[in-house]
C-alpha cells in the first residue's frame, strides 16, 4: 500500500455525490426512446423482421400483404440497399466475405439476423405489420457448437472454404512440460452470456437540410459510432453527425454502431422522413452481441512443491455468425494468459470460428476475464492434484512486487503491481484460515450444506487504446464570464459519473465549485474527436486530459492576468477561493478567471497522451454454501481487493466494482445463453435468461489499496471491469471447492444446481467428468 | 376506449386503443418519459409505478384497466413526501448511496423501493433484496440500491 499525498482540503479522493443524479431520480434521464425533438416530428417507426431460422437460403420475401395494410409506409429489404457499398469486415484481418450485410442478402446465418425493415406510423402497427412480411426459406445445415464449426464440415460461408475467422496456430509441443512432476489438463467452458444492458438498442435519425445524417444512437463513443455508421452507409465521416442521448448501460456492446442503426439512417435519407427505432428485449437478447463464448483447453505442469513450470492455453473462440469484436477477444486472452504468475514456459494459441449464432462482441472485461478464468481454474486443478491449498500454490508462483514496468511472458508490459500484497491482504480480510477451519468442521460432520472457498488473483489491462485505438484523449475546458465552466470530453459516460468526476478534476485546478461546471460529450459537432468509454480507459486518459487542460488554462490566464495587473506572471498564484489569480502576498490584488473570460474567451483544448496501457490488479475470495443433496449453490460472501491506482472518487469507484462483481458472480452461478441443436435461442427473454437479481448476490466486502501508476499524472488505472475479472473464477472455484472433498475437481459455469448435483453424482460413481 | 385517470395528481381523460399498455400511455400520451420499459416479459421492473398506492409494473397493465385509478410516476414522487434537496427521501437516499449508475432501472427501482417502505417501513437487508427481486439492475450489483433502501428507511423513520 502506498500512501498518497494530496493537498489539504483537496476534493480529490473524497466521496462526492453525483451531480447528475437529481435529474435521473426525479424526471429520468433522456434516453433515445425518450427524445422529444421537433426535428423528429413525423418520424416513421422502424420494426425489423428477423430471421427465424439459424441457417437458410432466402427463397422469397413477399411484402404485398404488409404494404396493403393501413399504416404501412413501406418495407425495406436488402434489394433496396443495393446502392450501398459492400460491407467491410469490422477488423482488417477478418475475411471480407464474412462481413454482415445491413439486411440479410440471400442467406440468413443466425436467428435474429435482420432481414427486412417495416416502416409504419406507429410502434404498435409496426409489430402488427412485421408479422405480415412473408419470408420463405430453404433450410441449410446448422452448426452451433464451435468445436464442430472448427472441423469445417458445415460451412457458413462455403465460398471461403472455412469457418475460421482468424487464428494463432496451435503449437502442440509437449516439450514445455518436460521435467514437470505433475501435469494436469482440462477443457473449460467460458460460456456465452447476454450483455443485457437495461436499455435496449435504439436509434433516431434525420437527413437534414445540411445534407447530412444526424443520428441519435446509444453508444460508448460518438466518434466511433460516427465512423462506423459512415462506413456502413458509404458516407464521408463529415456527412454523419452523432448526438448521444443518455445511455442505459452498455458494457462493451454499444461500441460503434450496429447494422440496424445504419438501416435507420438509410431510411431517414431515402424515405424522406425522420426515422425511429427501439428494439424489444426479446430482439435484444438475440440480436445484440453476446459476450465471452470461449472453449479453453488448458494444460498446467509443475512440481509437487507447488511451483508451476509450464502453462499451455488454446482458446477456441465462438465468434457467432459474423465476426465482430468477439473474434478478436482471444488476442487479449492470450496477452493476459499468465496473469500474475511467474511461469517459465508458455504455449499460447487460438482459433476464432463462425457459428450459426448471434455475433459475439465485447462484454465487461472483453478477453481478460477469460484469461483470468483459465489460469485460475488451472491453478486450482494443479493445487488439487498435488494436494496443496490453492492459496499456498498461488503465493508460491506470484511475480515479485515491482514499481518499474516489466514485460510478462504473455507479452504485456505491466506498469506496477504488488500481487503478494493483494493476496495476503484479501486472505486476511476474508479470515481465510477461519473459513478453512469451518469448512473442515462441516466436512467432518457430513453436513448437507457444505462450505466452499474460492480464491483468485488477477492482473488486467486497461486503457489499452479506446475504440480510436490510441492511448490518448482530448478535453476542452472553458471558463465563462459568469464564472461557470464547461468541459468538453472525448469520453462518453453511460453510468460512470464523468459529469461529476471531470468537474472535480477541473475544480481542483481552478477553484470553481463543481456545481458550476458542466461536462458535455457525445455530439460530434461539439467534440469531433474522442476515444469514447471502454476498456476502462476514461479516467486515466480522459480525466488526465481534463486536468491537463485545466492546468494549461491557468497558464493562459496567468499571462493575461499579468498584463492586466502589470505584474510578472511569476508573481501570480492561484486564488482557489475566488477562482482566479492573485498577486502573491497582496490579498485583493487579483483577477478572477470569469473577469478574464469577459475580455476574451478563456478556453484550452488539450490532448493527453499516455505512454501505454495500465495494469490494475487484485485478489478476490468468494465463499459459497452448497447443498450437496440438491446441488444448490449460494454465494454468501465476496471479498474483493481491487487496486486501480489512485482513486479520485471512492463512491463511484466502489460502484464500478460492485457492478463488475455481480456480473462476474452471475456468469459463475447463473447466466448462460443457450441454443438448441437447430440454432434456436432458448434464452431469448428475461423470463428465460437467468439474469442476476438482488436475491442472488450478497453485499460485497471491498478492500482498497492504491498502487499508483506513473503513466498519468493522476496515478489512476482503470476500474470499470476489474470486478468481473476477479470474481468470476473466485465464485466458480468456491462452488467447486464446496464439493471438492467428494471428489469433484471442476464444474463448468454456470454452476447450476443440475451441474453441481451431476458432478457430485459422477464423482461418487468414480467417473470422469 | 375512454380512459379517465389521475396521474401525479392531475386528472386526464383520453381516448386510447384498448390494447395500449399503461406504460405507453404514461410515456406517449402523458409525456412522462421517466417511466422506462426494459423488457417484454414483466421481468425487469423498469416501468414500476404506483397505482392506487401499490407498486405495479406498468408494462403489464392495459391503460384502460387503470380507469379511475390514481397513478404516481417517478416525476410525481417528490410531491408525495418531501426530503433532502426537494426530493423524496428514497430519491435522496439513492443519490447519497450512489444507488444508480446508468439510471435506466432507477425510476422503477425508486418506485419499487418507495412501495416497499410504505408496506414495511423497517425492512431487513434480506427483505429489501426479496422485495426488489423483480427489479433488475445491470450496473450497481444491487449493493448500493440495498444501502439506499435501508438509508431511506432510516431517514423516513427519523422524520416521522
Amino acid at each position: 500500500m502506498t500512501a498518497i499525498n494530496l493537498p489539504r482540503g483537496s476534493i480529490l479522493g473524497t466521496r462526492v455525490q453525483r451531480l447528475e443524479d437529481p435529474e435521473f431520480l426525479t424526471s429520468g434521464a433522456v434516453y433515445t426512446d425518450d427524445i422529444v425533438d421537433e426535428r423528429l416530428t413525423g418520424a416513421v417507426w422502424v420494426t425489423f423482421v428477423r430471421a427465424t431460422l439459424a441457417h437458410a437460403t432466402i427463397t422469397s420475401i413477399d411484402t404485398r400483404a404488409a404494404l396493403a395494410t393501413e399504416g404501412c409506409v413501406g418495407v425495406i429489404t436488402a434489394a433496396d440497399l443495393a446502392d450501398l457499398p459492400a460491407q467491410a469486415p469490422m477488423m482488417p484481418l477478418y475475411p471480407t466475405g464474412m462481413a454482415q450485410p445491413l439486411l440479410a442478402t440471400g442467406t440468413v446465418r443466425y436467428v435474429g439476423e435482420p432481414v427486412a425493415a417495416v416502416l409504419t406510423d406507429s410502434r404498435y402497427t409496426g409489430e402488427d405489420i412485421a408479422e405480415l412480411v412473408n419470408i420463405d426459406y430453404e433450410p441449410l445445415p446448422v452448426v452451433v457448437d464451435p468445436v464442430e464449426a472448427a472441423t469445417d464440415e458445415t460451412l457458413l460461408f462455403p465460398e471461403l472454404g472455412t469457418n475460421v475467422v482468424c487464428a494463432k496456430p496451435l503449437a502442440a509441443d509437449d516439450d514445455i512440460f518436460a521435467g514437470c512432476e505433475v501435469v494436469v489438463t482440462a477443457t473449460i467452458q467460458n460460456q456465452r452470456v447476454a450483455v443485457a444492458p437495461m436499455e435496449v438498442r435504439a436509434a433516431a435519425a434525420i437527413w437534414g437540410a445540411d445534407d447530412r445524417l444526424t443520428a441519435w444512437v446509444p453508444n460508448q463513443g460518438a466518434q466511433g459510432a460516427q465512423a462506423r455508421l459512415a462506413r456502413m452507409l458509404g458516407l464521408p465521416v463529415a456527412q454523419v453527425r452523432i448526438i448521444t442521448p443518455a445511455v442505459g448501460g452498455a458494457f462493451g456492446a454499444k461500441v460503434g454502431a450496429d447494422p440496424e442503426a445504419a438501416v435507420v439512417g438509410w431510411i431517414a435519407r431515402h424515405v424522406g422522413r425522420p426515422a425511429r427505432w427501439v428494439e424489444t428485449r426479446s430482439e435484444n437478447m438475440i440480436a445484440m452481441t453476446h459476450g465471452r463464448a470461449q472453449v479453453q483447453s488448458v494444460t498446467i505442469g509443475g512440481d509437487r512443491d507447488g511451483r508451476v513450470r509450464a502453462y499451455r492455453l488454446h482458446v477456441l473462440q465462438d465468434s457467432g455468425a459474423y465476426p465482430r469484436f468477439g473474434a478478436m477477444l482471444p488476442t487479449l486472452t492470450l496477452l493476459m494468459a499468465p496473469g500474475v504468475y511467474d511461469i517459465d514456459r508458455l504455449q499460447l494459441s487460438y482459433e476464432s470460428v463462425a457459428t450459426n449464432t448471434t455475433p459475439v462482441g465485447a462484454y465487461r472485461g472483453a478477453g481478460r476475464p477469460e484469461a483470468t478464468a483459465a489460469i485460475e481454474r488451472a491453478m486450482d486443478l494443479f493445487a488439487a492434484e498435488i494436494g496443496l491449498d490453492p492459496a499456498v500454490v498461488r503465493r508460491r508462483n506470484l511475480l515479485a512486487p515491482f514499481t518499474e514496468p516489466i514485460t510478462s511472458k504473455g507479452g504485456a508490459a505491466y506498469d506496477s503491481g504488488d500481487y503478494v500484497m493483494a493476496l495476503d491482504t484479501v486472505l486476511a480480510a476474508a479470515g481465510y484460515e477461519q473459513l478453512r477451519r469451518e469448512q473442515a468442521i462441516r466436512r467432518e460432520r457430513g453436513d448437507a450444506v457444505q462450505l466452499g472457498i474460492g480464491v483468485s488473483v488477477y492482473v488486467e489491462i486497461t486503457g489499452g487504446g479506446g475504440e480510436a485505438g490510441a492511448s490518448k484523449e482530448n478535453a476542452t475546458v472553458q471558463v465563462h464570464p459568469d464564472g461557470t465552466a464547461t468541459i468538453l470530453t472525448g469520453t462518453s459516460p453511460h453510468g460512470q459519473g464523468h459529469a461529476t468526476v471531470w468537474a472535480m478534476l477541473a475544480s481542483e485546478e481552478l477553484g470553481i465549485p463543481i456545481e458550476r461546471i458542466t461536462v458535455r460529450w457525445g455530439d460530434t459537432d461539439l467534440v469531433p474527436e474522442g476515444g469514447g468509454t471502454g476498456g476502462s480507459r476514461s479516467l486515466q486518459q480522459g480525466g488526465a486530459a481534463v486536468r491537463q487542460a485545466a492546468r494549461e488554462l491557468v497558464d493562459v490566464a496567468r499571462e493575461r492576468a499579468a498584463d492586466r495587473l502589470e505584474v510578472s506572471p511569476d508573481d501570480l498564484e492561484i486564488d482557489y477561493t475566488n477562482a482566479g489569480l492573485v498577486v502573491r502576498g497582496v490579498p485583493g490584488a487579483g483577477v478572477t478567471f470569469a473577469e478574464l473570460a469577459a475580455d476574451e474567451p478563456l478556453l484550452v483544448r488539450s490532448v493527453f497522451r499516455a505512454p501505454g496501457a495500465t495494469y490494475p490488479f487484485g485478489a478476490h475470495v468468494a465463499v459459497a454454501e452448497v447443498d450437496v443433496e440438491t446441488g444448490r449453490a449460494e454465494l454468501t460472501r465476496l471479498i474483493a481487493l481491487d487496486d486501480a491506482g489512485v482513486v479520485v472518487n471512492p463512491l463511484i469507484a466502489e460502484g464500478q466494482r460492485h457492478g463488475g462483481l455481480a456480473q462476474g458472480a452471475a456468469q459463475a452461478l447463473l447466466e448462460e445463453v443457450r441454443y438448441d441443436e437447430d440454432g434456436n435461442p432458448t434464452t431469448s427473454t428475461f423470463a428465460d435468461y437467468p439474469i442476476v437479481s438482488a436475491t442472488e448476490v450478497p453485499s460485497f466486502e471491498l478492500v482498497t489499496t492504491e498502487t499508483p501508476t506513473t503513466y498519468n499524472p493522476l496515478g489512476a488505472k482503470g476500474i470499470g471491469e476489474a470486478g468481473s475479472i476477479g470474481s468470476t473464477p473466485a465464485v466458480q472455484s468456491a462452488v467447486i471447492d464446496a464439493v471438492a472433498h467428494l471428489g469433484v475437481r471442476h464444474i463448468d459455469m454456470p454452476t447450476s444446481s443440475m451441474r453441481v448435483w451431476s458432478a457430485i453424482r459422477a464423482a461418487n460413481e468414480g467417473t470422469e467428468h | 376506449m375512454r380512459l379517465s385517470i389521475t396521474v401525479n395528481g392531475q386528472a386526464h381523460a383520453d381516448d386510447v386503443e384498448p390494447r395500449m399498455l399503461l406504460a405507453h400511455y404514461l410515456r406517449d400520451v402523458c409525456g412522462l418519459k421517466g417511466t422506462n420499459i426494459g423488457c417484454d416479459t414483466t421481468s425487469c421492473g423498469a416501468c414500476t409505478v404506483h397505482v392506487d398506492g401499490e407498486s405495479v409494473k406498468s408494462c403489464t397493465v392495459l391503460a384502460v384497466q387503470s380507469d379511475g385509478a390514481d397513478v404516481t410516476t417517478v416525476e410525481g414522487l417528490a410531491a408525495t413526501r418531501s426530503g433532502p434537496n426537494g426530493m423524496h427521501p428514497v430519491q435522496a437516499a439513492f443519490q447519497a448511496e450512489h444507488g444508480l449508475q446508468c439510471g435506466f432501472c432507477t425510476p422503477g427501482m425508486v418506485m419499487a423501493t418507495a412501495g416497499l417502505l410504505a408496506e414495511n417501513p423497517k425492512p431487513t437487508e434480506r427483505e429489501v433484496r426479496e422485495a426488489l427481486e423483480g427489479n433488475l439492475c445491470r450496473c450497481t450489483g444491487y449493493h448500493n440500491i440495498v444501502r439506499a433502501a435501508l438509508t431511506a428507511a432510516e431517514t423516513m423513520a427519523a422524520s416521522e
